[in-house]
């Protein structure tokens, strides 16, 4: 025969091993703030590109592929 | 255009710091601040490996969340910039950067804290493009001249890839196609190892039925 106490401690166990399950994530979700400074323009706005901004990803299109050397040295 | 990204090539990098001095001088940074650094893991030991870091502009950037003035801002390419105006020095951002890329200048002799100064992917500030007041604040604007950073143009191994993330990457991408990898990747041939002639991967023929691709031959007066 099962007493009170016994079946307190039986549920305080049970409890006390299922509280790890219950664990809530912590990793803190940041919530971005509104930039408050001095607006910037667009790298091609101004002189040399005057806001042509075809020929300013041509420009650092051309300079990324020449990083890659086997591009340039291959046959 | 996509996002700026930073990508360094521990297989080439040999600590030579030239990213570092190319950072110096071209935005005439003063003492005790470094833009960029080199880290080397194992310095001395036989399979050491060095990376060039510095603010890798993240796309979702702690630095932005945790700054109690927002003065961070992210340009249309992805770069993460600040305004030296608005920051106040409280050096939140510096314990934020998992890169530790935030720095601050010593303005004093107790140590009085400056505004913050980062690596600026050569993009400038929010001051009129190449003004000199933009050049004193953040630096020379090299994007806005149709440039890449000083850093990653004047890396002599070009271990350090900057630009485009997607292009970068295909760049990478290739070269580890070309020198293979694991056990093939092996002595003097392991940064820049040619495919020997006519041996162009996935081609058939080039080498035993199910065998697995011989190792390149390692270019002419190489040894490994």
């Amino acid at each position: 025969m099962i007493t009170m106490r016994t079946m307190a401690a039986i549920v305080a166990a049970a409890a006390l091993a299922l509280a790890g399950c219950g664990e809530r994530p912590q990793v803190i979700n940041y919530k971005q703030g509104t930039y408050q400074g001095k607006p910037d323009t667009p790298a091609y706005k101004n002189a040399p590109f005057n806001g042509n901004k075809q020929q300013w990803d041509n420009a650092i299109d051309t300079r990324m592929q020449a990083q890659n050397e086997y591009a340039r040295i291959r046959d | 255009m996509a996002r700026m990204k930073f990508l360094c090539d521990a297989e080439r990098c040999i600590e030579c710091n030239g990213c570092v001095t190319a950072c110096k001088q071209e935005h005439e940074i003063p003492w005790g601040v470094n833009r960029r650094r080199v880290v080397t893991i194992n310095d001395g030991v036989p399979g050491e490996r060095s990376i060039s870091v510095a603010c890798m502009h993240c796309s979702d950037a702690p630095c932005m969340a945790v700054c109690p003035v927002d003065c961070f801002y992210k340009t249309e390419e992805g770069v993460v910039l600040h305004d030296k105006d608005l920051c106040i020095g409280c050096g939140y951002c510096f314990y934020a950067c998992p890169f530790g890329a935030p720095q601050f200048p010593q303005t004093g002799a107790f140590g009085v804290r400056g505004k913050m100064d980062k690596c600026t992917f050569c993009a400038g500030g929010p001051e009129p493009d190449r003004s000199d007041a933009e050049f004193q604040k953040y630096g020379r604007n090299r994007l806005a001249e149709g440039k890449l950073p000083a850093c990653a143009e004047m890396c002599s191994t070009k271990a350090l890839l900057g630009g485009d993330g997607d292009t970068i990457a295909n760049i990478y991408r290739d070269r580890v196609m070309h020198r293979g990898k694991g056990g093939e990747v092996w002595g003097w041939a392991t940064a820049y190892k040619l495919p020997p002639a006519g041996a162009q991967q996935g081609v058939p023929g080039t080498g035993a039925p199910g065998a697995a691709p011989a190792p390149a031959a390692p270019p002419q007066g190489a040894k490994s």
